[in-house]
């Protein structure tokens, strides 16, 4: 548009500028600095080099088992609910009268899902006798420690964000009903059945979206906080203290600043680490059709 | 069975062939079992929140008795108890806090994000590009990272135990996701009526105001509506920075409760969380196709 300035532009995104500078580029690069420290808030910061990232590694029982516990996490939530999200996308993406309300069904938990309110829920109907122990129990089945077992507590923490599958499942649906149905047709009067449709011409079109799903969903369950913490506090025996809730008691319970940043920093290299592999990998299984794309 | 596979036969005009009634069976079972299939996901993923209404009704004594929803005998004493809370305030006080946190922090969003995708929609300036990615890399990057600096940095400003540190970063355009949902929206947007408006002499802001605000309305609504709900329900950013009982929102004053009255007072919790989650989920059912077609276009957390 008009030639008048080359600065007119910049001076329209200038507020998104200095929220970028004061609230991500520098904190990122401040946390780099302050895990290399010693910083209780009461004296200034104390460079101790690479004492944080030590202990974290060799001497730090409970990161280990965070980590595990967050990696464990992860790779059973993201999985369980990108599947299950698709599943159901593709099973909805008929010619159903009553898309619309099935969709708005899946679509409640997850505008809910992370609220105070839902975590209330959780812990009322896995309590000892709690609707699902009622439920299993008029079924003949044993009541489940669901939250006091290490072993199960974290499985249950699992379940309320696969939950929340609608968002990924909405995204899936919406790239389900964008692929040309001709190509449906042609495949069908070639006599393919409705698997070999699905593997061979639905799933590798909708990769972009699954690609994308994928990453954010990633990204979101290595910080999930809210669930956890509220539902169980991390227990029992750490169980399900994933690594958000051992930085935020570091930072605002023990106030150790620099070590918390550690733990962030490393949490962050995962993350990243996940993503570039990700990205990398994504030039053999997503499939761009080459248009559409601005 | 048999009476369900008669209807769509009897309404063909001639009879049909062997073959068709054996597709037109299949089709039907396929159509039943996606049907049976739904209803019973569908069921199970939103019997929770059913329960949750029912047994905010119930007494502390039938709560745990029963899986049904209906309470045998309804009261209102866990919303009237609920209500008072343990401390000076009342609920109203806390539904109070969460809005002045949310109006402020929203029209912050809705204005910023607007002028920010403007600006890289529809302009060309040195560092565009780089500035985008950046846009793209602020998505991705998780926030665990920049909290800890974050927290000092309004420690040092003297912003903690305000509402500052919740609206600021977000009204300097500091939700990527949603700049990034309205510079698409934007981009799909055809450029004519601008540019026919800047012949006739109107300048970049009046042409913003008068022409691309009314047609982004449908994102800068989605943008609105989610931000409205994150917010409802965001319990992170207030537990770090708000520290006074009297400036809870409603997340931490929820919390605050299990901790205080979890003994022997379930309905009133159940009953707040009921109370808690009404505003989004009325929020979400008058305007959901907003949220769907936000969701869709931009693609989204959560």
């Amino acid at each position: 548009m008009g030639g008048e300035s080359k600065w007119m532009g910049l001076w329209y995104v200038s507020p998104y500028v200095i929220g970028l500078l004061l609230f991500t580029a520098f904190p990122f690069l401040a946390s780099f600095y302050l895990s290399f420290t010693d910083y209780d808030l009461l004296s200034s910061p104390e460079w101790v080099g690479l004492d944080n990232y030590e202990k974290l590694f060799t001497r730090d029982r409970t990161f280990d088992k965070s980590l595990s516990v967050t990696l464990i996490y992860v790779f059973s939530t993201v999985p369980l609910k990108l599947a299950f999200a698709l599943f159901i996308a593709v099973v909805l993406n008929y010619r159903l009268k009553a898309i619309n309300l099935f969709r708005t069904a899946y679509y409640v938990p997850s505008i809910l899902g992370g609220s105070v309110a839902i975590a209330v829920l959780w812990r009322y109907i896995f309590a000892d006798t709690g609707l699902v122990n009622m439920m299993l129990a008029s079924i003949g089945i044993d009541p489940v420690n669901w939250f006091g077992d290490p072993n199960n507590a974290l499985f249950t923490i699992t379940l309320l964000r696969c939950w929340q599958f609608g968002s990924a499942m909405v995204i899936f649906l919406a790239a389900l009903q964008s692929v040309d149905k001709s190509l449906y047709e042609a495949a069908a009067i070639d006599g393919a059945g409705p698997w070999k449709i699905f593997r061979h011409i639905t799933l590798p079109l909708i990769t972009p979206v699954i690609f994308f799903n994928l990453i954010m969903q990633t990204v979101q369950a290595f910080q999930e906080f809210n669930g956890p913490y509220i539902i169980t506090d991390g227990g029992p025996m750490k169980s399900t203290y994933l690594l958000p809730l051992y930085i935020y008691d570091k930072a605002f319970k023990s106030f150790d600043m620099g070590y918390a940043s550690a733990i962030a920093w490393v949490l962050f290299a995962i993350i990243m680490v996940l993503t570039l592999i990700a990205f990398w990998s994504s030039k053999k299984w997503v499939y761009y059709a080459g248009d559409k794309r601005s | 069975m048999a009476a369900i596979t008669d209807i769509p036969v009897a309404k063909s005009p001639e009879p049909p062939t062997a073959i068709e009634l054996k597709h037109r069976r299949k089709a039907l079972r396929s159509q039943i079992l996606r049907y049976g299939l739904l209803s019973l996901v569908g069921l199970i993923m939103i019997y929770p929140l059913i329960w949750l209404i029912g047994a905010s009704f119930k007494t502390n004594a039938e709560m745990f008795s029963s899986p049904g929803f209906w309470p045998s005998e309804p009261t209102i004493s866990g919303y009237i108890e609920g209500w008072k809370t343990s401390t000076p305030y009342t609920f109203g006080r806390f539904f109070l806090n969460s809005l002045w946190i949310i109006i402020p922090k929203t029209i912050g969003t809705a204005i910023s994000c607007t002028l920010v995708a403007y600006g890289f929609a529809r302009f060309e300036f040195p560092g565009k590009k780089f500035l985008f990615m950046t846009v793209i890399a602020t998505l991705l990057l998780p926030n665990v990272v920049t909290r800890i600096p974050q927290y000092l940095l309004f420690r040092d400003i003297g912003w903690l135990d305000s509402f500052l540190p919740l609206w600021v970063p977000s009204a300097l355009a500091g939700d990527a996701f949603f700049v990034f949902m309205v510079i698409q929206f934007l981009r799909a947007i055809p450029r004519d009526m601008e540019e026919a408006a800047r012949v006739d002499g109107a300048t970049t802001l009046q042409t913003l105001i008068y022409i691309v605000v009314p047609m982004l309305m449908p994102a800068l609504i989605s943008v609105c509506l989610f931000q409205f709900m994150w917010t409802m329900n965001d319990f992170l950013g207030p537990l770090i920075y708000i520290s006074s009982v009297e400036k809870y929102p409603v997340s931490l004053a929820l919390k605050l409760s299990i901790d205080t009255t979890e003994a022997f007072a379930w309905n009133q919790i159940l009953a707040m969380s009921v109370l808690a989650l009404a505003p989004s989920l009325a929020v979400f059912f008058m305007a959901q196709k907003y949220f769907i077609e936000g969701i869709s276009t931009g693609g989204v957390k959560g």
